[in-house]
C-alpha cells in the first residue's frame, strides 16, 4: 500500500503480514512512515493505494469505528471528562453492551493491567503510567483482532518504559491479541517483538526476527540502526561448503558464511563490536592464526573503560576503524585496560560475519520477507 | 510581619537587627489593599446604587433621592405591561438570537480551526468586522437594506441583527476553546466504535461545552441590553432597552432599578451554576448509562 500526501510519498508501496497472535514491531527512525501505516491499518489515514485486510477481510475502506482494530495512542487520548470506568466502557457501550457485562469486563480489564480501585478517577488524577494503563485497558476491553500501539511508552520515564516493556509483553501474552507496534527506540523492539519490520523514508528495509536482524543485517541501514557494526568492503575471493572467503583491499582474507554470498564480485563484511576478541600482540606473538578463526590486526586507538566492558577503537593498517566491546572479564585492576597504540589482534569467529550485498554505496531498500499466514495484511 | 512589597527592605539574606517597619514602608503596605478596594468600589458602586434605588419610594417621577424602604415596586411590576411587555420582547429577542448564533458560531468556529478550505484565512479576518464596526453605523445600514429591501420592522428584524452581531463574538469565544481540543480524542472515540455523531455527542461537545456556554452568555448578555442597533431596526416594537431610555427623558421610574436588579441576580445564578458545574466536572462521576 501507498499514501502520499500531496507530493510527499509517506509510505511507499510498502507489504507487510503479520501473524495472528504476533508482537509486531514497526521500527525507524522519525519521519519513516511507520506511524502512518499504522494509521492505515486503523483507518485514520486514507490508503492512497492499494488495501488493507484483517483476515480475510478487506477493509481499506472503513472508518475506523467499523474495523476490529483498536489503539494505544501515543499520548493516550484519554478523554478527560470521563473516569477511568467511563473511558474504559466508552467501547462497551457503543456496542451496547448490558451494563453488568460493562461491569464486570471493566473489573476484569483494570485487574489486567494492575489498577483495580482506580474506576473514579479522572484521568488528570493519574500518573503516565497509569494513564498507559488505562489506555491499554481501553483498547483491550474491546477484545480488537489487531492492537495498535503508537509509541506508546515513548511518553514514559525511562525506567517505568522498562517496567511497561515487560508488563505489555506478559498481557500480550496472556491475551493472545495480535499487537502491532511503532517505535523508535530499537532496544524497545528488540525487548519486545516477536518480529520487526525496519522501516526507512517509507520501505520495510528488512523484516525478520530480532535475533535475525542484528546478527544478520541486510542493508547498511539496518547493521547501524539495531546496535553498533563494523562494516569492511571486500572482494568475493572464493567459497567452498561452509564459508566464502573475502578478500580486504589491503590483501587480509577473512570468512564469512558461504550462504550470506550471493555472487557478487564485491561486498560489504560485517561483524558486531562484542563478537570481537582482543589481544594485546607481543613481539613473540607468532603470526600463526587458528584456521577457524578471523582475525585483523591492528592499534588501539582509544579505549574507554565502561564498567561492564571495555570499549576500544581499533585501526586497521588500511585505515578501517573498528568498535570492540571487550567484557571485563577478567580484568582486576586498571592495568588490565590496553593502552592507546597499543599494539593489537582482533579475532572472531567467520560464522559471526555478516555480509550485505553489493557493496556499492548505500544499500537500496531490501525486501521484506513474506511468507507467512496473514492476519494482518498492508 | 515582612514588607513583602518591598522585600529588599526587610528581606536582607545577611542577618539584620530586627527593628520596626519604616513609615514609608507601613504607607506602601496599604498601598494595594486601598488601590483594590477603590477599584472594586469603582465598579460595583453603581450596582449597589441601582440595587439600594430599587426599594425606594420616590416621592415624583424622579428616583433620585432616598425616601424610604419599600418593596412595592417588586409587587407592582408584575401589574404594569408597559414594563413587563418590552422586557418580554427583549427576553424573546435575546433568547432567540443567543440560540442561533451560538449554534451558527459554534459551526463556524470548528469550521475555521478543523478545516482547510480556501478563502479560510479572508473569513478570519471578516470575522471580526461586526465587532469593529462602530454599532450606529451597523444600525443605520440595516436599517437601509431592510427598508429598502420592503421588510418589516419588528422582532424578527432585531433578532436577525443581534445574531448577526453575536456571531462574530461567539465564533471568537468558541475557536478558542477549538483551538486546544486534542484531535487525537476524537480519533479515539471513533476507534472504540463511536460514529461521527456520537463522537461530536459523548466527546467533542461535552469537551467545548464550556467554551460554548461562555460564548451563549455573552451573547445573550450583549442582545438582551443592546440600544442603538435595535433602535434602527425595531419598528413598532419595542425592548426593554428601549422602554428604559424612552421613560428616562422624563424620569426614571424605580421599576427599571428593580428589573436592573433582578437581570443582576439571575447573572448572579448563571455565573454560581457555571461554577459549580466546573467543580462538578472535576469531581468523578459516572457518564449517565446510553
Amino acid at each position: 500500500m501507498t499514501k502520499r500526501f500531496g507530493d510527499v510519498v509517506a509510505v511507499d508501496d510498502l507489504s507487510l503480514e503479520v501473524k495472528p497472535g504476533e508482537f509486531f514491531a514497526l521500527l525507524g527512525p522519525s519521519g519513516c512512515g511507520k506511524t502512518t501505516t499504522l494509521r492505515m491499518i486503523g483507518g485514520f489515514e486514507e490508503v492512497t493505494s492499494g488495501s488493507v485486510y484483517l483476515g480475510d477481510t478487506d477493509v481499506t475502506d472503513l472508518p475506523p469505528f467499523k474495523r476490529a482494530t483498536n489503539t494505544v495512542f501515543q499520548n493516550y487520548a484519554l478523554f478527560p471528562h470521563l473516569t477511568v470506568f467511563e473511558n474504559i466502557a466508552f467501547g462497551l457501550r457503543r456496542r451496547k453492551t448490558p451494563t453488568n457485562e460493562i461491569r464486570h469486563q471493566v473489573a476484569f480489564m483494570l485487574k489486567l493491567v494492575e489498577l483495580p480501585g482506580y474506576e473514579d478517577r479522572k484521568p488528570n488524577q493519574l500518573s503516565g503510567g497509569q494513564q498507559q494503563r488505562v489506555a491499554l485497558a481501553r483498547a483491550l476491553v474491546n477484545n480488537p483482532r489487531v492492537l495498535l500501539l503508537d509509541e506508546p511508552l515513548g511518553a514514559l520515564d525511562l525506567k517505568l518504559r522498562k517496567q511497561m516493556q515487560v508488563e505489555l509483553k506478559r498481557i500480550q501474552s496472556e491475551i493472545g491479541i495480535t499487537f502491532i507496534f511503532v517505535t523508535h527506540d530499537q532496544e524497545e523492539a528488540m525487548t519486545m517483538s516477536d518480529r520487526i519490520a525496519v522501516m526507512r523514508a517509507g520501505r520495510i528495509e528488512q523484516l525478520g526476527q530480532p535475533e535475525e536482524l542484528y546478527e544478520r543485517p541486510r542493508t547498511d541501514f539496518v547493521a547501524g540502526f539495531l546496535g553498533v557494526s563494523n562494516l569492511i568492503d571486500a572482494d568475493v575471493a572464493g567459497r567452498d561448503e561452509r564459508f566464502a572467503t573475502l578478500r580486504l583491499d589491503g590483501g587480509t582474507l577473512l570468512r564469512a558464511p558461504a550462504a550470506y554470498v550471493n555472487g557478487a564480485p564485491r561486498v560489504r563484511l560485517g561483524v558486531r563490536p562484542e563478537k570481537l576478541r582482543v589481544i594485546a600482540l607481543n613481539d613473540d606473538t607468532g603470526d600463526s592464526v587458528d584456521a577457524d578463526t578471523n582475525a585483523l590486526d591492528g592499534t588501539v586507538l582509544d579505549a574507554s573503560y565502561i564498567g561492564v566492558s571495555t570499549q576500544y577503537l581499533v585501526e586497521t593498517p588500511d585505515g578501517h576503524k573498528l568498535t570492540v566491546y571487550a567484557q571485563n572479564l577478567e580484568t582486576s585492576g586498571a592495568g588490565e585496560v590496553l593502552a592507546d597504540g597499543q599494539r593489537v589482534r582482533l579475532t572472531w569467529k567467520p560464522q559471526h560475519t555478516f555480509v550485505i550485498g553489493p557493496a556499492i554505496g548505500p544499500m537500496p531498500a531490501g525486501d521484506a520477507e513474506l511468507e507467512e499466514e496473514p492476519q494482518v495484511h498492508a | 510581619m515582612t514588607a513583602t512589597a518591598f522585600p529588599a527592605a526587610t528581606d536582607r539574606p545577611e542577618p539584620v537587627p530586627i527593628r520596626r517597619p519604616t513609615v514609608g514602608a507601613r504607607i506602601s503596605r496599604l498601598v494595594l489593599p486601598v488601590f483594590t478596594g477603590v477599584a472594586v468600589l469603582y465598579l460595583f458602586l453603581p450596582i449597589a446604587v441601582m440595587i439600594a434605588f430599587s426599594f425606594n419610594d420616590p416621592a415624583g417621577r424622579q428616583n433620585i433621592t432616598w425616601q424610604g424602604f419599600t418593596l412595592r415596586n417588586y409587587v407592582d411590576l408584575w401589574g404594569r405591561p408597559d414594563i413587563t411587555g418590552p422586557m418580554v420582547n427583549s427576553l424573546i429577542v435575546a433568547v432567540v438570537a443567543t440560540l442561533i448564533s451560538t449554534t451558527l458560531g459554534t459551526l463556524i468556529g470548528m469550521a475555521l480551526t478543523r478545516y482547510e478550505f480556501k478563502g479560510r484565512t479572508g473569513l478570519n479576518l471578516l470575522i471580526f468586522i461586526p465587532m469593529a464596526t462602530p454599532e450606529i453605523i451597523m444600525g443605520a445600514s440595516l436599517l437601509s437594506l431592510f427598508v429598502s429591501a420592503g421588510v418589516q420592522r419588528d422582532l424578527t428584524t432585531i433578532v436577525i441583527a443581534h445574531v448577526m452581531f453575536n456571531i462574530s463574538y461567539v465564533v471568537v469565544t468558541v475557536r478558542a476553546r477549538i483551538a486546544g481540543f486534542n484531535r487525537a480524542l476524537e480519533e479515539a472515540a471513533m476507534d472504540l466504535g463511536a460514529n461521527e455523531w456520537t463522537t461530536f455527542r459523548k466527546v467533542t461537545f461535552p469537551l467545548i461545552f464550556p467554551g460554548i456556554l461562555a460564548a451563549a452568555l455573552l451573547a445573550f448578555a450583549l442582545s438582551i441590553d443592546d440600544y442603538v442597533i435595535t433602535l434602527f431596526v425595531a419598528g413598532r416594537s419595542i425592548t426593554f432597552p428601549l422602554w428604559v431610555f424612552g421613560v428616562s427623558r422624563l424620569g426614571v421610574p424605580p421599576e427599571v432599578n428593580v428589573l436592573g436588579t433582578l437581570i443582576f441576580v439571575v447573572a448572579l445564578v448563571f455565573i454560581a451554576v457555571q461554577i459549580w458545574s466546573q467543580r462538578r466536572a472535576i469531581v468523578a462521576r459516572p457518564e449517565p448509562g446510553t
